[in-house]
């Protein structure tokens, strides 16, 4: 079953929280990864990885570069999600 | 000897090792001749012949978050600590730049491990074979290379000076403190962090030394395992951890105020040149380090009131280095107790020459040797002035000074000299 934008930002908070430390309650559609999370390239692509296993999607490495803030990623994630 | 050589001093010190997490619990440790060996609990250690290491005393997580954690070699972790307790020791409370009195292009940073981010590269390399290519972590790379404890020390102060690794097996350690010397020797830097670390206690490395012969394997007495000079012992036993110094031009640590600890005099380098793994048994190699270090640096063999033997419990080590002392000092051996805290520590690689740099200093500072425990049964060939059993003291006045012996696979000999101000 498809998860909801609820369910997204809240899988991706825990996954930002494990990888970047930053509190999950910070991680909000509007925030950038790099600017406000502490996501450097090296740790997005963590992110990455991890979301794709959490909302069973692919994102290809081409794909991540437009994924600036947590609102992209959800979106990416709601549209091509099983 | 060269009078006009800029004067280099140790004015921060920083450890954690199986004995203690910080310098000051580890001394209390060695001083009190405690071993910091226990029997391994991990599950991989019940299908190898050697089941005894030397872990931290202190886990790395405890002082260092998990964001940051998980981005560092356990090597990286355990260097990290213990710069930040050497620049913290050495007065300063921030960054240099930020710090005034150090400017960040006259600072450098040379840590060493022997063999890098070894648990992290077989680690990532379950992942691949286990999990996919996907799933291996992209900080992989700068978690196994080997300047990577070095690199994250000199991100930590903002060195810009430089930032080394020198790479020569167990001699790593003391190599990156002679390397420190000569970086503010000769004018390219006033300050230095400079030391060693080491974190390889996996089944591979273990397994790998236990079929060199090279390890103890008496698994039934962990503590009595590490045994230099004695007649039976079997090999070393593995420990983990760093020793991490900050090093300065004399001149700056007098402009600045910083307290100083003992004057670093310099090193002696030699290669053997004999056989990749054994040690060249006449001990003329090392005689050879020790004379480039006499002939070399302003220091007397008449003040060395002690040494910080490399001796790591091997058969033929030990007594090579006994030898390669009598050989260049004759009977000046003889007022230098001889200490082999490995017998504490166990042997962490490319971190005991960090380790037992941060051992010697003290030694001189608190002018009180560390014992070899463990010694049962001298070696009747061990020839010299062993410090056993229990802490010595030292002469309570005047100028002394103390070697730290580092050796290596593949030959590589160094020899560092101390002494009090």
């Amino acid at each position: 079953m498809a998860a909801t934008q609820e369910e997204i930002v809240s899988g991706l908070a825990e996954i930002v929280n494990e990888i970047a430390g930053i509190p999950a309650e910070d991680v909000k559609l509007e925030k950038s990864f790099t600017d406000d999370l502490d996501v450097d390239s090296l740790s997005m692509v963590e992110v990455v990885v991890a979301a794709e296993e959490k909302f069973g999607v692919k994102i290809p490495d081409d794909d991540v570069k437009n994924l600036k803030t947590v609102g992209d990623a959800t979106d990416y994630i709601l549209k091509n999600q099983d | 000897m060269n009078a006009t050589k800029t004067s280099v001093v140790v004015t921060g010190i920083g450890a954690t090792t199986p004995l203690g997490g910080d310098s000051a619990s580890t001394w209390e440790g060695l001083v009190a001749g405690r071993s910091g060996v226990a029997r391994l609990q991990e599950e991989w250690a019940a299908d190898l012949p050697v089941q005894i290491a030397a872990r931290a005393a202190v886990e790395p997580g405890e002082s260092i978050p998990r964001p940051q954690a998980r981005r560092l070699d356990r090597s990286a972790q355990f260097a990290l600590i213990a710069a930040r307790q050497a620049w913290a020791d050495a007065g300063f409370t921030a960054r240099a730049g930020e710090e005034t009195s150090v400017d960040p292009d006259r600072l450098g940073a040379v840590v060493a491990s022997g063999i890098g981010g070894v648990t992290t590269l077989l680690d990532q390399y379950d992942v691949l074979r286990e999990k996919g290519v996907r799933r291996v972590s992209p900080h992989t790379v700068p978690m196994l290379m080997p300047n990577g404890p070095s690199a994250n020390v000199g991100l930590e102060v903002n060195a810009r000076a430089g930032v080394h690794t020198p790479v020569s097996a167990c001699a790593s350690g003391s190599e990156a403190v002679g390397y420190a010397i000569e970086m503010i020797r000769s004018g390219r830097a006033d300050i230095v962090v400079a030391g060693g670390t080491e974190a390889a206690i996996h089944p591979l490395p273990v397994a790998a030394f236990a079929n060199m012969m090279a390890m103890s394997k008496s698994n039934d007495d962990p503590q009595g395992a590490s045994r230099p000079f004695d007649t039976d012992r079997n090999g070393f036993v593995l420990g983990e951890g760093a020793g991490v110094i900050v090093l300065e031009s004399a001149e700056h640590a007098r402009r600045r105020g910083a307290r100083v600890y003992v004057e670093a005099v310099g090193q002696g380098i030699s290669a053997d040149s004999h056989d990749i793994v054994q040690p060249e048994p006449s001990g003329n190699g090392i005689a050879h380090a020790l004379e480039n270090l006499i002939s070399r640096n302003d220091i007397d063999p008449a003040e060395i009131v002690h040494i910080n033997a490399h001796a790591t419990s091997t058969p033929a080590g030990d007594l090579a280095e006994l030898k390669a002392l009598r050989k260049v000092f004759g009977d000046d051996m003889d007022h230098m107790g001889i200490s082999a805290t490995k017998s504490m520590t166990g042997h962490l690689l490319g971190g005991a020459g960090g380790v037992e740099t941060v051992a010697t200093l003290l030694a001189l500072h608190h002018r009180t040797a560390p014992p070899t425990i463990n010694i049962k049964n001298l070696d009747p060939e061990a020839d010299g002035d062993i410090v056993r059993d229990t802490a010595r003291e030292l002469p309570d006045s005047g100028r002394i000074a103390a070697l730290n012996n580092s050796f290596g696979f593949g030959g590589h000999n160094v020899v560092l000299a101390f002494r009090t101000v």
